[in-house]
């Protein structure tokens, strides 16, 4: 078996990603020679901090994006010879080296690695951004007119905030759930609140104007049924959306553990921002509640929802890795960086390198997020 | 304050029972059921057998009937039999939880004090080079999972350096098996207190009595000792106090890490193995502990900062 060296390997790598150095180098520079017209996203370049995690998450994002050039070899192939083999092996047939090893399968850790990000770039960000849409449709009103509503809402929050995280995923992203019509049941509940909160957007805006929002009001609903259809109940037309069983149960669960924790921020937010001039000079106007949530106080409350958004996709990323260390709802052959972790860390102590490519892309992702939600939160303060 | 801290365990015991009620149907869903009948029975069972097993043993008797049961019986001490281990609930937790007790407290006597040293060396002077670096160093450390940070380490210093033991032994813990279970949590927790540290410490020396200390004269050291400390470790004890929900996840994943057979052992067996009284046993313990560190976390905040009124 050849080997080549450590030198080589490096630069292989380095030169497989040359679809996401392009398109790295185009974004920042464009970005950078416009950042003055760019507002917040144009300040990040000003912190050193916030630009590197720029850098980090946009690596990861474009990494998901070209993964079919970049991976080597498919992330299933399996080659018989090279199980556990030591980072650089050549693979006889096709010359081309396992850059990273290969797992106790033999199959190629790089391109695993590569594809893996996909699972995580796909789910992290949606699942935070429903239970963002959840967070803020439950906790505006909860902040803004307080007494029962706030107190049951609450209540249920804190209900599932009490829930240790780890529990709460052992009991939901099981195969025997899966059998029962709670995810599909939960899935329904959730994914119905963005068009729920399109629907008060708009009409809290455009209900004189009838023409108007009925035009937005199909729109949102033939967009969103066609959504929901394909990821609730697998049903798409189109076949664009679709959701596999597990994805949908882990997919639920990450929302429903994720929301209560956008809905106390975002009570908190409304709480405060309900006491400022603005939105007492609108209800002297006479504008109606939801219209004073919606234009008035969440616009305002964006500062800090951006910087925590960014923190929870994090925080999500690590959920998920830890769904596939534990092995929960996950296929075993997935190529996700938390199933990798589980399935490798066993022969640490024959390939040390074995575990280290999944472990320090989870790494590097989540300080990304970290390193940019700390940029943008240094910036915002700074207006 | 008794009443705050009454209408506190009101609310607690509410949240208990809501809690446990929902645990107890998820356990008994119907797959979950017909799971533990066939591990418990002979595998190849048909589903007659199955339902005569499912008869027999009492799990089709009404649901509400056998979780009022189940509250009394876990009221009076009473926590059933684990399949799994084929012993009373009794015999196996306290054991189990007594390890995972010796872990929580190493890691809190290490990371406690540690992050508060960071915090304080880089809040007293904000924007320093200090600050800069123990803020990068925190977000590192809390960016960096358990299942991450605890395996890095295993390969530098178990399989490189060879100083530790990549394995721990519950019951049979010394220095070398030891460091890296409780140096892999302490680290995941540690950015994140130091750094609400760092945030409320950087508050209070912008505040008009330091002025006023550093005017009199006061040299650096005794400002912060003696005048900042106390105010600025108010923030910070409320977000170590909710740190222990958080250890508890930490705890499965590192106890699964190292192999230490504590309290996350045991619940990673029993979910793995619809062990339903031990499940049960576990939630109880653990949402336990979230909601009482949470009471301990309001209360002693009211106590610590008088200008928190209760209403």
């Amino acid at each position: 078996m050849t080997e080549i060296g450590s030198l080589e390997i490096l630069i292989g790598a380095l030169f497989r990603f040359w679809p996401v150095w392009a398109c790295l180098a185009v974004i920042l520079g464009t970005s950078f020679y416009f950042r003055g017209r760019l507002g917040l996203y144009g300040h990040l370049f000003d912190s050193g901090v916030g630009f590197v995690g720029l850098t980090l998450v946009l690596f990861w994002l474009l990494t998901a994006l070209f993964a079919d050039v970049i991976a080597t070899f498919p992330p299933l192939e399996q080659f018989a010879l090279l199980k556990r083999a030591v980072p650089g092996t050549v693979e006889a047939e096709t010359g081309i080296p396992l850059y990273f090893g290969a797992d106790n399968l033999g199959r190629d850790l790089f391109s695993r690695m590569v594809h893996g990000s996909r699972f995580v770039l796909a789910i992290a960000p949606a699942a935070t951004f429903v239970a963002y849409v959840v967070g803020i449709t439950l906790g505006l009103p909860a902040g803004y007119f307080g007494g029962r509503i706030d107190a049951v809402l609450s209540f249920i929050a804190n209900l599932v905030l009490a829930f240790p995280v780890i529990l709460l995923f052992y009991l939901l992203v099981t195969p025997g759930v899966r059998e029962t019509a709670i995810p599909v049941f939960m899935a329904g509940l959730f994914f119905i609140f963005p068009i729920i909160f399109l629907g008060i957007l708009f009409h809290s805006r455009y209900a004189a104007r009838p023409q108007i929002f009925w035009s937005l009001m199909a729109v949102t609903l033939v967009v969103g049924g066609w959504v929901y259809a394909g990821l609730v109940f697998d049903a798409d037309p189109l076949g664009v959306f679709s959701l596999a069983p597990n994805e949908l149960n882990i997919f639920a669960a990450v929302v429903f553990a994720s929301s209560p924790g956008v809905f106390r921020i975002v009570r908190g937010l409304t709480m405060d921002i309900r006491t400022r001039d603005y939105v007492a000079a609108a209800q002297t106007r006479g504008e109606r509640p939801a219209y004073i949530m919606l234009w008035e106080i969440l616009p305002n409350a964006r500062g800090p929802l951006i910087v925590d958004a960014c923190l929870r996709i994090g925080y999500t990323t690590i959920l998920l890795g830890t769904l596939g260390f534990f092995g929960l709802g996950l296929a075993p052959e997935s190529p996700d960086w938390g199933s990798m972790i589980n399935q490798t860390r066993g022969f640490i102590r024959i390939v040390p390198t074995i575990v280290l490519p999944q472990t320090i892309a989870i790494a590097t992702l989540v300080l990304g997020l970290n390193l940019l939600a700390d940029g943008l939160r240094e910036q915002s303060l700074k207006d | 304050m008794l009443g705050f801290i009454l209408r506190r365990l009101g609310v607690m015991l509410a949240t208990m029972i809501a809690l446990t009620f929902i645990v107890f149907s998820l356990v008994n869903l119907e797959p979950n059921l017909r799971k533990l009948a066939l591990e418990q029975g002979n595998i190849r069972m048909s589903d007659e057998a199955i339902e005569n097993w499912l008869e027999k043993n009492g799990y089709r008797r009404p649901f509400l009937l056998r979780y009022g049961e189940w509250l009394g019986n876990s009221l009076t001490g009473e926590f059933g039999r684990s399949t799994r281990f084929r012993r009373p609930v009794n015999d196996v937790l306290p054991e189990r939880l007594g390890y995972t007790g010796i872990l929580a407290f190493w890691v809190m006597a290490t990371m406690v004090p540690g992050a508060l040293i960071i915090g304080v060396l880089a809040g007293m002077r904000e924007g320093s080079k200090t600050d800069r670096s123990l803020s990068i160093f925190s977000i590192i450390t809390t960016a960096t999972p358990e299942y991450v940070s605890g395996i890095i380490f295993t390969v530098i210093f178990a399989t490189w350096l060879g100083w530790f033991k990549g394995v721990a032994k519950a019951g049979d813990i010394d220095f070398w098996n030891f460091t890296l279970p409780v140096m892999t949590m302490a680290l995941y927790g540690m950015g994140y207190i130091a750094r609400m540290t760092r945030a409320s410490m950087a508050e209070v020396m912008t505040s008009q009595y330091i002025r006023t200390a550093r005017l009199k004269g006061l040299s650096f050291p005794v400002i912060v000792l003696r005048h900042a400390l106390r105010n600025a470790l108010i923030a910070p004890f409320t977000v170590i106090m909710l740190q222990f929900p958080w250890l508890l996840t930490g705890v499965v994943i590192v106890e699964k890490l190292f192999n230490y057979k504590g309290f996350g052992w045991v619940l990673v067996e029993a979910a793995d193995n619809n062990d339903i009284d031990l499940l049960l046993a576990c939630s109880l313990v653990s949402v336990a502990v979230v909601i009482i560190t949470q009471l301990i976390s309001d209360v002693g905040y009211a106590f610590l900062n008088p200008r928190i009124r209760v209403q």
